[in-house]
């Protein structure tokens, strides 16, 4: 299995996800709570956004995350 | 990507000493997003904080901030606002912190109405140190200290607040993460003494007491156990049993502490020169 | 220039006020107590005439933090009590010293332990203000003993805090601070007056906890564009917390050094009538005014005493009570307690002459021809 970055960045044409996985305590709140089930769990329980296509960027499990490790944007948002 | 919150933090001390699922980290996002909302200037807000797991909330702020002793935050921040009325002071505290050690000082700075945003973590239970039950504790309830079942009444922080004399009083929950910023800004915008107490959870020491495994397990505790006003009002005293409301409760303009104490200098002043 | 000197007779409490004042107080936070109570209501109604702030708060603890927080936003603050207060406000003094914030704490002693005598005098805090709070931490102490000295000490207690960032203790007792003296209260350009060093750094390069070469860090105040985080947890240069053994040991260690290499300038000792003595008497507070008279009285007789008087508590003029036992054959140590400060004096002597506590706990002051008694006594054995 290919090794994840502390850093991960998955987006489609209109959604950008990121996960900080450095900062992610794999807790499962985002993936739990997410209205759309965007989200599942990896081996490690940290959040990979299997089914991005779904996401309508609500936000809630960004505002939900305790450790400010994913975050939801625009495609036109720059990186830092 | 850089975040509203990237704006706002210590980037440094990341990430947090929280246990994973802890709430302290959804609140502290809530308090970043509703400042950000106002454009306040980092360098005008102090944030101030007692002891506990959620008062280590004030490391991780990139304003002057202050973790001080238990209980006392709100008396520390009555010292920087009587000297500094224009910083915006916000006191984060658990609920350990303001309603046992703490109470006092709580209820006296509601009774000045001084100018102070009060944010209330409440998890129900002292997290850092085991797990032993609080006075925010539900009746029947397991703690390490209440290992037959905690036989305490409650506080309603709410209404103790209100009774006490506070300009703002709201109750939201880390489950209902957007409202509980909402009201947060709310909060801190008021004028006079502003008290947002937060349902959260303590997936550790709560949880794990009281057959509630994970943090979604307790989440779904917490959106179960909470209500909205008009869902309450509709409830029989019977149904209210075991449950709280969320929402605001008090929002009333009244002259906050500095503003009175202004009144006393040019009365000062004008009785009788500066020499006697 | 105006030559006429501004006299007053003034209560104990009140030139404390006065001497504040002078130092510049902008702050005072309290809560009533027996006898220091008259601090508090002389700040109520002076402070808002200069623009100052006075607050009442629901205790001692409150207080404490209010003084604290207002020093941290840049006023120079003050806080008064007496002994069960003093209790209180223990836990945000440690707080003060970690964190380096600079205020006043008034200590007017009454009898204790508990509520004790409320109106009557004692010198029963004087190990309390070096050891009260828990942790091994340093302190200043200063005992008045004449009106006109809670005056000119309490403005030395604010710059001693300034200088060395630190809370100081001025210890008085209910005599002194309830009787009324002469006082000259002096022009403010005749005093010095020390404010705390400012960074000279720009906010991104400050760490607020690093020292300068006197061991003191510069201090910014809250909403001066300085943003730091301060914590009772022992913490790194930046005042983040730190479990760095070696980081740990610097800082404890620097806090003692602070004060401990600075101890010429904080020490402050009268000598009355030394040079010859073969009896010294050490006293401080309102026991240093009757042996004072002692020293009068016994050199009638022929004896000779003289008198060192302490005005610095702590640190301890441990150097000078050595000389002083190796000059002497007996040092007598009266205090309204049964042997405080003699310990200090006793580790000091290092053997050199004999040492003896003469105490007296009925909430009575010491007078003259009591401890002139005890010379008779000891000079006998």
């Amino acid at each position: 299995m290919k090794q994840k970055k502390l850093f991960e960045v998955y987006q489609n044409n209109s959604v950008k996800i990121s996960v900080r996985r450095e900062w992610c305590k794999s807790c499962g709140i985002c993936i739990e709570f997410c209205p759309k089930d965007v989200l599942v769990p990896d081996d490690q329980g940290k959040p990979i956004p299997e089914n991005i296509d779904a996401c309508i960027k609500c936000g809630l499990c960004e505002l939900r995350c305790p450790d400010f490790a994913i975050t939801v944007g625009g495609v036109e948002e720059k990186d830092e | 990507m850089k975040t509203i919150i990237d704006n706002y933090i210590r980037k440094e001390m990341f990430p947090n000493i929280w246990c994973p699922g802890c709430g302290n980290g959804i609140v502290l996002g809530a308090i970043i997003r509703a400042i950000d909302e106002l454009k306040w200037d980092k360098n005008e807000i102090v944030a101030v904080s007692g002891i506990g797991c959620s008062s280590r909330i004030t490391g991780y702020v990139d304003f002057c901030t202050m973790n001080t002793t238990h209980g006392r935050a709100l008396p520390f921040a009555t010292g920087i606002k009587m000297a500094k009325p224009d910083l915006k002071v916000i006191v984060v505290m658990g609920d350990g912190d303001c309603s046992a050690i703490g109470g006092n000082h709580f209820i006296h700075a509601a009774r000045r109405n001084i100018d102070l945003t009060a944010i209330i973590i409440n998890n129900m239970i002292y997290g850092m140190t085991g797990g032993q039950y609080s006075p925010l504790t539900p009746t029947g309830k397991f703690g390490s200290t209440a290992p037959y079942g905690n036989i305490d009444q409650t506080f309603d922080l709410a209404e103790l607040a209100t009774a006490a004399g506070a300009s703002y009083v709201a109750r939201g929950t880390v489950y209902n993460a957007r409202q509980s910023s909402s009201l947060i800004k709310k909060a801190l915008d008021k004028k006079g003494f502003s008290v947002v107490e937060i349902i959260s959870d303590c997936p550790i020491s709560y949880g794990k007491m009281n057959k509630m495994k994970s943090p979604v397990d307790m989440l779904k505790w917490i959106k179960d156990i909470t209500v909205s006003k008009k869902v309450w009002e509709a409830l029989s005293e019977e149904e209210k049993e075991g449950k709280l409301v969320t929402g605001e409760f008090v929002n009333i303009d009244r002259m906050d502490y500095s503003e009175k104490y202004k009144g006393i200098i040019k009365k000062a002043q004008e009785m009788g020169g500066n020499k006697q | 220039m105006n030559n006429q000197k501004n006299i007053k007779l003034l209560q104990g409490n009140e030139a404390c006020v006065e001497g504040a004042l002078l130092s510049g107080v902008k702050f005072f936070a309290g809560y009533p107590i027996t006898p220091s109570s008259e601090i508090a209501e002389g700040m109520a109604k002076k402070l808002p005439k200069i623009g100052g702030k006075f607050i009442q708060m629901e205790d001692e603890i409150a207080s404490m933090a209010a003084v604290i927080g207002a020093s941290m936003a840049g006023l120079k603050s003050l806080t008064a009590t007496s002994g069960p207060g003093m209790c209180l406000k223990q836990e945000n003094l440690g707080f003060a010293i970690i964190n380096e914030i600079p205020c006043v704490v008034v200590n007017a002693q009454r009898g204790g332990p508990s509520t004790g005598l409320p109106t009557k005098p004692s010198q029963g805090d004087m190990m309390q203000a070096r050891w009260g709070t828990h942790g091994d931490h340093p302190i200043i102490a200063l005992a008045p003993s004449t009106v006109n000295e809670i005056l000119t000490l309490t403005i030395k207690a604010f710059n001693f805090s300034e200088k060395y960032r630190t809370p100081v203790i001025l210890l008085l007792d209910e005599v002194i601070a309830h009787m009324r003296e002469k006082v000259e209260i002096p022009a403010p350009e005749d005093i010095e007056v020390i404010n705390r060093k400012k960074p000279t750094v720009p906010p991104e390069e400050y760490l607020p906890f690093k020292p300068d070469e006197d061991g003191v860090p510069p201090m910014a105040n809250f909403g001066e564009g300085y943003r730091y985080h301060i914590t009772g947890l022992v913490h790194n240069y930046k005042g983040l917390p730190t479990s760095d053994s070696q980081e740990i040991d610097a800082f404890i260690r620097r806090l003692h050094n602070k004060i401990e290499k600075s101890i010429k300038d904080i020490i402050i000792i009268e000598r009355y009538l030394l040079d010859d003595a073969k009896i010294a008497l050490i006293a401080y507070g309102s026991v240093a005014r009757a042996a004072e008279r002692t020293v009068k009285l016994a050199r009638e007789e022929g004896l000779k005493v003289g008198l060192l008087k302490l005005l610095t508590i702590w640190p301890f003029c441990s150097e000078e009570v050595n000389k002083l036992a190796q000059q002497v054959d007996l040092i007598i140590v009266p205090e309204m307690n049964l042997g405080q400060m003699v310990l200090e004096v006793e580790r000091a002597s290092r053997g050199k002459c004999r040492v003896v506590p003469y105490g007296r706990v009925d909430g009575e002051l010491i007078n003259p021809i009591e401890i002139l008694g005890k010379i008779r006594e000891e000079i006998k054995k």
